[in-house]
């Protein structure tokens, strides 16, 4: 039923994606999917990367980690944003599109930790992207 | 600093970025002083002190200024005087320095390091980062400027020169012009066009590069105080660079409410001249929160979606009356002024910008150290939007279209907007637009040629819209700064700086003279970031040194 799953991810709370990335695992075995990681950086230096480059490293070694920890098939998906704190929806709907997904499972944050922007990716995926799109409350 | 070899990049966990550059290793986390919370359903994540300390203390002088007006003038414009008068040779002196540096950039091996990395990309495409740097650059001052300065250097230069008790009284540049028609104008066009051609962009460009290196090649936050690393290391993460960043903050703010506040004015009293509307304070209120509201849209759109649309769409249209004129304006005269304008700039430049013993002291000291200061106090502003969308360029493509390219473009304009202006009083005895307000200049240029409605109302949008795109561009500014060099803060945090600024300038507005004296202010804080800006020259050399040993060690 699903070819391709994406997961949304963001590297900053790591901690807080465990059940979002269980789901994930469970449902590319069940259909037999690959999984995508899709991580949004700015092009300048954040806590996180000093580099755009440096993000994709980490991005990369995140999703081998979790292919090999969840046993599917992962591969990872840099997005450079201008204005993440803005253009974050626009272009994970392209990515998205880009990537031939045909699902997106993603975690909603804790409603204490950053939540402003970040709530609002789910519902704007749900309601602009050619995809099926999961939720997973944390 | 250590040199960073693919082996002890793995050693270490810090790979390089895009290709070769040399990261400067620091403990500093980025984001380790910021405190994040929400208030309400508005989240945030402000670097503390400095989120804290700017807000107060610009507070803190808005109230000085409105409970003590006459005291916090006096003061203001005393400090103002003795900045730009006692200074000036410090100003003419130090802005020919970073124009000398810019222009070594060029030829030297240095201008090949590219920003971000030897792999970097351009984020934008020259149309774009064009837009935008004008927008943010000069942008306002080009409509205001671009008929009346070369009018008023016209009138004083053919006014000749005036002597009391030995010092020179008159307003005329260099030796004046008396009688001399032509070289009146030459001399008019080549004095606006040093104001307005390679120094202003030259200071922009030292921050603006220097911002842009120790960010995307350094690995360092993007703010005003990652460019002491080199001279002050990790002392810039503590207070030194609090309070580099907190007088950034200010100088930014207050130079956007003020100018925001003129502009209402100014807009005001065009609005006046076109459509009637009162010129009174309700107008300007109401103007003042238009443009902000304007501002706010987009800011909230996002870099690309907003402050960028706005951007194009004002240089196409900016783009537009500059052929409009130019094509129904003198034509042939106006291109034959834009190469001798050029040539009598390049002649008179090394008088206009020598820094000592001048004798033209109220040209040099209330023209050129005036706008010396304010394009300083300014540059913090400028430089940092100038940096972050200029990722992927080399330093001597930077330099060019920073500095060379834009400094062409305002000598075009110039020549297009004031010297149709100085034909019509020449030519045509039409002395209307030289005895208008300043503010009225232009429309009453535009008023004699054909379809000057339209113009007109062309020219409102296009204040209105600059004034947008500085007001939005600023506000991104002082989030990124007052977060710590963080670009993902939460949105609320933007349109708080957006708003607080649009209030700031009602509220100076409402108060009489407390424009004009925080402006005096603002201009002031000019002296200190020249210091500043001659430490970047030097963090620049040191910095690009560093890049280039690492690209010769790679290959």
């Amino acid at each position: 039923m699903f070819k391709k799953i994406v997961s949304p991810v963001d590297l900053t709370h790591a901690d807080k994606l465990a059940k979002a990335l269980s789901v994930t695992g469970e449902l590319a075995r069940a259909y037999g999917a690959e999984v995508c990681f899709v991580g949004v950086t700015g092009s300048t230096p954040s806590e996180l990367a000093r580099t755009p480059d440096e993000f994709r490293k980490q991005l990369e070694a995140f999703a081998a980690e979790q292919g090999e920890k969840l046993g599917v098939s992962a591969s990872s998906h840099m997005i450079v944003s201008h204005d993440p704190a803005v253009q974050m929806n626009h272009e994970l709907e392209a990515a998205i599109t880009e990537i031939g997904a045909d699902l997106v499972v993603m975690a909603t944050h804790p409603p204490e930790v950053s939540d402003y922007f970040w709530s609002g990716h789910g519902a704007h995926l749900a309601a602009h992207s050619a995809a099926s799109v999961m939720l997973i409350r944390g | 600093m250590a040199d960073q070899s693919p082996n002890a990049e793995e050693l270490e966990g810090i790979p390089s970025p895009d290709g070769t550059a040399h990261l400067i290793e620091t403990d500093y986390e980025i984001g380790e002083d910021n405190v994040e919370g929400s208030v309400g359903p508005f989240g945030f994540d402000i670097h503390n002190p400095v989120f804290l300390i700017s807000g107060l203390s610009i507070m803190a002088f808005v109230f000085y200024t409105l409970a003590l007006p006459e005291q916090s003038n006096a003061l203001f414009s005393w400090l103002f005087g003795a900045v730009t008068k006692g200074f000036d040779w410090f100003f003419l002196g130090a802005a020919n320095i970073f124009v000398l540096f810019c222009l070594v950039l060029i030829v030297t091996p240095w201008g090949s390091v590219r920003l971000g990395g030897t792999e970097a990309t351009p984020d934008y495409t020259y149309v774009g980062w064009f837009a935008m740097l004008f927008a943010a650059g000069m942008g306002i001052g080009l409509m205001f400027y671009g008929v009346s300065e070369p009018m008023s250097h016209f009138s004083s230069a053919m006014g000749g020169t005036a002597v009391e008790n030995g010092v020179r009284t008159d307003w005329a540049p260099l030796g004046a012009a008396v009688g001399d028609e032509s070289a009146a104008v030459r001399l008019g066009m080549a004095a606006t066009i040093f104001h307005w051609g390679l120094h202003p962009w030259a200071i922009y460009a030292v921050v603006a590069l220097s911002l842009a290196l120790f960010s995307y090649n350094k690995g360092l936050p993007l703010t005003i105080r990652s460019a002491f690393y080199p001279i002050f290391g990790d002392a810039v993460w503590g207070w030194v660079g609090h309070i580099i960043d907190t007088l950034a903050v200010f100088a930014t703010l207050f130079g956007l409410a003020t100018s925001l506040g003129f502009g209402a004015t100014q807009a005001n009293a065009g609005l006046n001249e076109l459509f009637g509307l009162p010129v009174g304070s309700t107008t300007e209120v109401i103007l003042i929160s238009g443009i902000t509201a304007i501002a706010l849209v987009s800011v909230l759109r996002g870099l690309d979606g907003g402050v960028k649309v706005l951007s194009e769409i004002n240089m196409g249209l900016a783009f537009l009356l500059l052929i409009f004129v130019l094509l129904v304006g003198p034509t042939v005269y106006l291109l034959k002024l834009f190469f001798s304008s050029l040539g009598a700039y390049l002649q008179h430049l090394p008088a206009l910008s020598n820094p000592i013993g001048r004798e033209d002291v109220n040209f040099m000291q209330g023209w050129t150290s005036f706008y010396w200061a304010w394009w300083i106090s300014w540059s913090p502003f400028v430089g940092m939007f100038i940096a972050r969308v200029s990722r992927g360029r080399t330093v001597r493509e930077f330099v060019i279209c920073v500095l060379l390219i834009p400094s062409l473009v305002c000598v075009l304009w110039m020549t297009v907007f004031g010297g149709t202006a100085l034909h019509q009083v020449i030519t045509d005895g039409y002395t209307v637009a030289q005895e208008a307000a300043l503010e009225l200049k232009l429309f009453k240029m535009l008023d004699v040629m054909p379809l000057a409605g339209i113009t007109s109302l062309v020219g409102i949008i296009l204040v209105v819209v600059f004034f947008v795109t500085s007001s939005d561009s600023g506000s991104l500014v002082i989030d990124t700064i007052t977060a710590g060099g963080k670009i993902d803060a939460p949105v609320p945090q933007r349109a708080f700086w957006c708003i607080f600024e649009g209030a700031v300038a009602i509220v100076l507005l409402l108060s009489a003279g407390g424009l004009q004296s925080l402006q005096s202010m603002v201009i002031s804080t000019g002296l200190p970031f020249t210091i500043v800006l001659l430490l970047m020259c030097v963090a620049i050399g040191k910095g690009l040194a560093s890049e280039r040993r690492m690209i010769k060690g790679a290959a």
